[in-house]
């Protein structure tokens, strides 16, 4: 490409600037309000008191307290839920991918009616609100003595979350030729030969993309883990809804503020770690919507 | 064999956690005998986290405590506790939570329970139903009066005791200057709205409903007067009040901008506590009994209790071993350690400064929410039908009439109403 | 592929899907169908800390003789969808005969909770995701001018709204919303206007929640906008320059075209996903003024003191057939698409 115009550079940039700051700005001021005492950083007075932390040094002697942090993981043990989150999220995103990869191929290289109308079956199941399907799973849930496990909650989530991977997949695999695997099909592989040694190596892009939407969703998940999940297996988001109190008993506020923060920076080490996959991910996907 | 095994293993774990969570206390003896197991299902606040964690006091050998304290405990408690054997066999419940499982018929009658090892109770903890003890309180709550005693002092006036006082008084302060927006209330549509509503309703001394059937009765002159003040009360309230609920009332109260409000009682202690509230507001804060309203007698609020019930689906060993550790839970010996978390309903308590209000609700006469097995429907017609009202947007006749089509349509699809 | 490895590979899929979804949708639709017994009440005396009272208790017994013969309640066709909390067929009869004027039929559609939800809910739909779409391509397009060392940097920042928890990300956006926070004392000043508070006036309240659907919605598009655009291919765009294309004529015939069968995959899930709108409104506490068919879900099922599921289910099925109605286009191309794939 050759240069841009001045004109249309500064305006490029102008926006971009706009942009970052408009994407950061909202995650820095949780982050510098982290440190401060509710009275400050939700102050009624003033958005002055969360620069400042007036009451933050009334309160605890310093412009800045580990309170909110200490409160969330100490007082309320929150490394429980960051386990429990690990392994929902883990086990969702692989057991997703793996179940998805495997129809997402199949729903690629068939070319019947059937194949399409699953297609659209799987996207009608994904307007249903997941409240409405969470309070009808409780009944059976309880009956079958399955209900507060980590196994079901993490089964229930790779159902609800099916229908994305499917798509995605499916997607991304219209973008691999056909010829690949239809050739060593000739060759007298089987179709999960084929599918192993031919489409495997060359998928991982597209599917760490999927991964990483699965994982978004079993990490923020809250209609799900909140209604599913026995106390000693909750997971991160119920927990922060529970600081934030309810009707009747105050809530407190820092700590949920202090464990979003924390439960944001491992986002960050996956992200960054991810990024290059899953731009080429895409590239290579999703493309053929 | 693995079987006993494992559970052994079990109540050890159990007991451990008993011990880490109970600060190292001693396993009490809560006089239960032979093997049992104790599962609690509870709301999620700190006056709830110390009975459960008293009650796993009670975990032993052969006695296992669990518990779960989550905020959807109300979504939950019907279909575990339907299930056979139940999931808990504890339920912790409010007057309004308590109604889906008696009208599903969850939980048992506590009569013997309570004659066996119900020492400790007192007659008023006893939640009787048809001369039939279906729950034992424990803690009370409700909305009362905060009032600021220097803005009041600089206004030359006394504490409120009916809303055409704080009415009158509000009038007062905005025009001496003292505070531009001196009344808040939590009008925020959903339950805070709707429940407003049915505290100053109560204060009528009407009733909700047709006696004897689920035939909506609002409808009335008090109805609209209770409308009409509700509405008279937001002119002097901030602009923002349709976001207003009771955590934010708090909040609002702390940043010293309103000089009267009606506020949970159980939020009272963190309005004066010395460690997070502002100086300046919790040394001039007061607490009294709800207003009346419309020349009637008693506070214009609903009074609430929290305490247990038990599953029937569970066996009567099971029944037995929780309702003794719930006692343990609750004992007076709990209240004295701790008497600022909540206004315990147990013998022995002595109030600290912030139950003033709910006591003087109780003793001046205030109704207890009710219990009918309708009213959560009425109460979530309640929360969207008077949106637009105390918006502004409609008037008093047409709020009535839209909560009536949508309360009537729900009781019709719950078999309520015909 | 034959059917028999087909359905081989997608058993899982399938399998996970039929007990978890269709399962419980067909259950959730038959169940919204019937409605409860006729309750049989007795007044009784209820005694409790604050003293005794009448009140009315359901006789468990004999609903359960009723509930024995008759498990899923009376059956009641589609009453639940067309009474008064939904479609308000009744109501919407009378509003049509009475009112002549068409901003009297518009208010008194408003008053109805489900017309008001709905009107909410289009509007979040029609306005956010075209929006959050344009704001992605826009992202995309000026990362991909950036030098290479500051993208990943960019790329990270930008994907920001989209990875915080809805529950706690609108909390403090609402609060910087707030007339003391940072964002409503700077617009109080800038309008010259010590009144002005964005969470009093229905408008405001609406383009607040719909500035918000934009802002965290639009990172989606850019990742695979973005992603995109590293596909176009270069030989195309080298061509079209030396053909004397301006660079405004390159993104109109090249790179749009090149994104279009993208696009309808963002528009697909993001419409979807717009339609159920629910966080920004509780996070907001905007349910004065806005409220969404999802909301109207929660309030039934989690805030009510008495979960009500024919309501909750006949909402939710509701919504699964405006999905429908609203992807039908998306769902024709796609027909068309598939129809040209097995010719």
């Amino acid at each position: 490409m050759p240069r841009q115009p001045l004109a249309l550079k500064t305006l490029t940039n102008a926006f971009l600037v706009f942009w970052l700051l408009a994407a950061v700005f909202p995650f820095a001021w949780t982050v510098w309000g982290s440190f401060k005492v509710e009275a400050d950083f939700f102050s009624r007075q003033s958005w002055w008191y969360a620069i400042e932390g007036i009451r933050t040094t009334q309160q605890t002697g310093g412009a800045f307290t580990l309170d909110g942090y200490r409160g969330a993981w100490i007082l309320n043990e929150f490394w429980k839920p960051v386990i429990n989150t690990l392994i929902v999220t883990i086990s969702v995103t692989f057991i997703s991918l793996l179940v998805g990869t495997l129809g997402g191929y199949a729903l690629a290289r068939s070319n019947r009616r059937y194949a399409f109308w699953i297609l659209i079956a799987a996207l009608v199941f994904r307007a249903m609100p997941p409240i409405t399907l969470v309070s009808g799973y409780l009944l059976p849930f309880f009956q079958l003595n399955i209900w507060g496990f980590l196994p079901t909650t993490i089964i229930v989530l790779v159902a609800i979350n099916q229908p994305f991977t499917l798509w995605m997949l499916h997607s991304f695999f219209l973008s691999i030729p056909k010829d690949l695997d239809e050739s060593a099909l000739v060759d007298g592989c089987t179709r999960f030969q084929a599918f192993r040694m031919v489409i495997i190596p060359v998928m991982w892009p597209g599917v760490i993309t999927t991964g990483l939407f699965s994982f978004l969703l079993g990490y923020n998940d809250f209609a799900v883990t909140s209604m599913l999940l026995r106390q000693e297996n909750q997971t991160m988001i119920p927990k922060i809804a529970s600081f934030l109190g309810s009707i009747q008993s105050e809530g407190n506020v820092m700590y949920a503020v202090a464990a979003v923060v924390s439960a944001t920076v491992p986002l960050f080490v996956l992200v960054l770690f991810f990024q290059r996959q899953i731009v080429s991910g895409l590239t290579a996907g999703a493309v053929k919507g | 064999m693995t079987i006993k095994l494992t559970r052994a293993f079990a109540a050890g774990a159990v007991s451990v956690a008993a011990l880490l969570a109970g600060g190292g206390a001693a396993l009490a003896d809560c006089g239960i005998q032979g093997a049992a197991s104790v599962r609690i299902l509870s709301n999620d606040f700190e006056a709830l986290r110390l009975v459960n964690s008293t009650a796993a006091e009670c975990a032993s050998a052969t006695v296992t405590v669990t518990s779960n304290a989550t905020a959807e405990h109300k979504n939950i408690q019907v279909p575990a506790l339907t299930a056979n054997p139940a999931e808990y066999t504890v339920a912790m419940v409010a007057n309004n939570s308590i109604v889906p499982l008696l009208n599903a018929g969850l939980i048992r009658p506590l009569d013997d329970l309570v004659a066996k090892y119900g020492a400790s109770l007192q007659p008023n903890q006893l939640i009787k139903i048809d001369g039939k003890v279906m729950a034992i309180a424990f803690m009370g709550n409700g909305q009362h009066l905060f009032y600021r005693k220097d803005i009041l002092a600089a206004a030359g006036l006394d504490v409120p005791t009916s809303y055409e006082d704080v009415l009158a008084d509000a009038q007062i302060i905005q025009d001496k200057g003292l505070m531009q927006y001196p009344l808040a209330a939590s009008d925020k549509p959903g339950w805070d709205l709707a429940a407003e509503f049915v505290n100053m309703y109560l204060g009528t001394g009407a009733d909700f409903f047709v006696p004897g059937s689920a035939e909506l009765a609002i409808d009335n002159e008090n109805g609209m007067k209770v409308l009409a003040t509700m509405r008279a009360m937001t002119k002097f309230m901030n602009p923002d009040y349709l976001t207003y609920d009771a955590n934010e009332l708090n909040k609002v109260w702390d940043a010293g901008s309103v000089a009267l409000m009606n506020q949970w009682g159980s939020l009272a202690g963190a309005a004066i506590d010395p460690k997070t509230a502002n100086p300046d507001v919790a040394a001039n804060t007061g607490f009294a009994a709800a207003p009346t309203i419309g020349g009637g007698t008693i506070p214009a609020a609903a009074l609430w209790w929290d305490g247990f019930s038990i599953a029937k689906n569970i066996s009567d060993e099971d029944a037995a071993a929780s309702f003794q550790a719930m006692v343990h839970a609750i004992s007076p010996d709990m209240v004295k350690a701790h008497p600022d978390v909540a206004t315990w309903l147990v013998a022995g308590y002595s109030p600290g400064p912030a139950a003033v209000g709910v006591i003087a609700n109780a003793t001046e006469g205030a109704q207890a929410y009710p219990m009918q097995p309708y009213m959560g429907l009425l109460h979530t017609a309640l929360s969207t039908g008077l949106a637009d009202f105390i918006a502004g947007k409609e008037d008093a006749e047409q709020a009535l009439k839209d909560v009536k089509a949508s309360y009537d349509a729900s009781a019709k699809e719950a078999g309520f109403l015909n | 592929m034959p059917h028999r490895t087909f359905f081989t590979f997608i058993f899982p899929s399938i399998l996970a899907m039929v007990l978890f979804i269709t399962l419980p949708i067909i259950s959730v639709a038959v169940q919204s169908m019937y409605i409860e017994h006729p309750a049989i009440l007795t007044t009784v005396e209820s005694c409790g800390p604050f003293g005794c009272s009448k009140q009315s208790k359901v006789d468990v017994a004999a609903m359960a003789k009723l509930k024995a013969e008759e498990p899923m309640g009376q059956f009641a066709g589609l009453s639940n969808y067309l009474n008064h909390n939904h479609l308000a067929l009744n109501d919407l009869r009378e509003i049509f005969s009475q009112n002549n004027s068409f901003s009297g039929i518009v208010s008194a559609l408003m008053n109805l909770p489900f017309y008001r939800a709905l009107a909410f809910t289009l509007t979040y739909c029609f306005v956010v995701t075209p929006l959050a779409m344009m704001l992605g391509f826009a992202i995309a397009l000026a990362v991909n001018t950036m030098p290479k060392i500051l993208k990943g940097p960019a790329i990270f920042v930008s994907i920001l709204p989209m990875i915080i928890t809805p529950l706690v990300g609108s909390l403090i956006l609402a609060w910087m919303f707030n007339p003391a926070g940072i964002f409503g004392a700077t617009l109080q000043w800038l309008a010259n206007d010590p009144g002005l508070s964005l969470r009093a006036s229905p408008v405001l309240t609406w383009i607040v929640v719909l500035v918000y659907g934009v802002w965290t919605n639009g990172p989606f598009s850019f990742v695979i906008f973005y992603a995109g655009l590293q596909t176009v291919p270069q030989d195309t765009v080298e061509s079209a320059r030396i053909d004397g294309a301006s660079r405004w004529q390159i993104t109109r015939f090249v790179i749009i075209p090149h994104l279009v069968p993208l696009a309808t995959f963002v528009a697909l899930v993001q419409l979807m996903d717009n339609f159920r709108v629910f966080e920004p409104i509780v996070g907001f506490s905007a349910q004065a003024n806005a409220t969404s068919l999802s909301w109207l879900v929660f309030n039934d099922l989690v805030s009510s003191d008495n979960p009500q599921f024919g309501s909750a289910g006949a909402t939710s099925v509701i919504t699964i057939i405006g999905v429908l109605i609203l992807l039908s286009p998306v769902l024709l191309r796609t027909w068309r698409d598939f129809n040209r794939k097995v010719v």
